[in-house]
């Protein structure tokens, strides 16, 4: 059984209510959304990101009340190099949503949701300790899993799998 | 912003406080856990845990290894659930792929997904209890887990390390009176459950050591994204399995046990109903196991069977390719939760299209539950700080990874 193909066209998807909800706000806010394999994608713009996530977390039909990742996917050598990835879970509704940043690999930096979902504090210092993007206004930028004086992002893709770099 | 799990600071902010370390050597740590105190007496001022002593990289490890040999890494990310983590791994990127399962394999899948629910939550009891002071539960538990892993050996022929669920279906078809086993462990195991609440749950010392200790509310629950028995012991009824469910899991009848105290005893309670739980959806699976095959009809994807090799040419040549260069996995990302022993155990897995994984992502749900740990222990003595690590149920593998 072959995957349907995904469906990217955000005409068709306008109807989704995450979705309706974030481009009424903001028409900027959603740059563009994927509907592939049951699982909703939408691509928020990077300085929109907060504000977005408050909207999700407090809508009242569909609170998604809880960060269930946050995670990074490098695609090097393209750009915008990096994705920051978040996946909302609503307890409520029993739906997830994953949400995208797009960010640029000269200076990837995007703001911190930890006001939103105090979660995100050891996800995002995952991300920043594994992939060296930087998340404005968290309290506690530190590495987490890495060594403190460790030199470069492992899970970066020009960093290789073994031996000295 | 209060309740945020700050870094390590090794100096103390007061003049009447001090600074202590408890770890990654502690026993009551359950494994490389490193955890800074600051204290005022016996009195927890500021609790600052230290992670990453166990850190592998097997996310980078992943990239490098095609999607079938991913596999065993999984194992070793939950050493206490190994099943539930090659579950979730294998479940995405069937996924990905689009794969139908047979229904045996789907029922097999359950069976033992909740097999290692029992196990885990034995382990973790036995340690809990030994933690707090109550040594003889250990000794029941361990007893019990001793004939659990030695079904896991039975089938898989590893005690620990199974990788029993591969990419398609199963490894390999149970070996007769497999199920025989099962039965009868499925059997005598709830009078084994009595045995540990016998000794626990109206024991007066042990509702001392638990009752009112390291008390978590819902809202900072949610906030911090515990789950799984941690945030239902604080009132939240929620259950991947019964909820979103997965492999099969809507054709079995159980009960969520949740509980509204939010404290170390609620979340023991939560624990041991789920033991109750879990050991009547291994009988139901039992009751219903289906018949037919146990791997999905995917030549591309699914190994051929040793027999149909020795016999016929286009299966021989599958093997081949499968070993050697692997599977085209269609380009996309897939994020599959299911509910392991601790909670939300998610793999997130994007695929370029090639035959090794461009990313893979572990959702660890002891990550997000160890950042409850200040939160409960705050202002409370340096004792509960033991009882809140061992309710929490931490595993340092999957936190570190």
């Amino acid at each position: 059984m072959p995957p349907t193909p995904p469906i990217t066209d955000l005409e068709q998807l306008k109807g989704h209510p995450a979705i309706a909800r974030l481009s009424g706000w903001n028409p900027a806010a959603v740059q563009a959304a994927k509907f592939d394999r049951d699982e909703m994608t939408v691509y928020v713009g990077a300085p929109c990101l907060r504000e977005a996530c408050v909207l999700l977390r407090d809508d009242a039909s569909c609170p998604f009340n809880f960060l269930s990742d946050v995670t990074c996917v490098d695609w090097y050598p393209s750009e915008p190099r990096f994705e920051v990835v978040y996946h909302l879970l609503s307890i409520p509704n029993k739906e997830r949503i994953r949400l995208k940043v797009r960010l640029e690999g000269s200076s990837p930096v995007v703001d911190t949701v930890t006001s939103v979902w105090p979660a995100a504090n050891y996800f995002e210092r995952e991300v920043y300790d594994l992939f060296g993007v930087r998340f404005h206004g968290h309290p506690y930028l530190r590495r987490l899993l890495m060594p403190e004086d460790w030199e470069g992002s492992p899970l970066r893709k020009d960093y290789p799998v073994e031996g000295y770099r | 912003m209060a309740h945020l799990t700050p870094p390590v600071v090794t100096e103390p902010t007061q003049d009447r406080t001090m600074i202590l370390n408890m770890g990654p050597q502690h026993p009551s740590t359950h494994g490389v856990l490193r955890v800074i105190l600051e204290i005022d007496g016996e009195t927890v001022v500021r609790i600052m845990p230290d992670i990453g002593y166990l850190h592998t990289g097997i996310e980078k490890t992943c990239e490098a290894k095609f999607y079938q040999q991913v596999v065993p890494l999984t194992d070793r990310i939950d050493y206490l659930c190994p099943l539930t983590n090659n579950l979730c791994y294998v479940l995405a990127v069937e996924k990905l792929l689009g794969l139908e399962i047979p229904p045996k394999a789907q029922w097999m899948r359950v069976l033992m997904n909740e097999l290692t629910r029992i196990n885990s939550h034995l382990v973790w009891l036995g340690t809990h209890a030994m933690d707090i002071g109550a040594l003889t539960v250990f000794l029941y538990c361990f007893r019990e887990r001793e004939d659990i892993l030695r079904m896991f050996e039975m089938i898989s022929g590893q005690r620990m390390m199974t990788s029993y669920f591969r990419i398609g279906g199963l490894a390999l078809e149970p070996p007769l009176g497999f199920f025989e086993k099962v039965r009868e462990f499925a059997e005598r195991f709830p009078e084994k459950v009595d045995e540990y609440e016998n000794l626990l749950t109206g024991n007066p010392i042990w509702g001392m050591r638990t009752k009112g200790v390291a008390r978590i509310t819902a809202e900072d629950a949610l906030a911090l994204g515990a789950s799984g028995p941690t945030l239902r012991g604080s009132g939240i009824d929620f259950d991947l399995r019964r909820d979103m469910p997965y492999t099969g899991y809507e054709n079995f009848k159980f009960k969520v046990p949740v509980s509204q105290d939010g404290d170390v005893f609620a979340r023991y309670i939560c624990r041991v109903q789920e033991l109750r739980e879990s050991i009547g959806i291994v009988r139901q699976a039992l009751d219903g196991m289906p018949d037919g095959p146990i791997k999905a009809n995917a030549p591309h994807v699914v190994l051929p069977d040793r027999e149909k090799m020795k016999t016929q040419m286009e299966a021989l040549i599958y093997h081949f390719k499968i070993i050697t260069e692997g599977f085209a996995v269609p380009a996309g990302e897939v994020y599959q939760a299911v509910e392991s022993p601790r909670g939300e155990m998610g793999y997130y897995v994007v695929s370029d299209g090639t035959a090794k994984p461009y990313r893979v992502h572990m959702r660890a749900a002891c990550l997000a539950n160890l950042q409850l740990l200040p939160k409960m222990c705050e202002g409370r003595l340096i004792a509960d700080v033991v009882a809140a690590i061992g309710s929490i149920d931490i595993v340092l593998g999957e936190i570190d990874r």
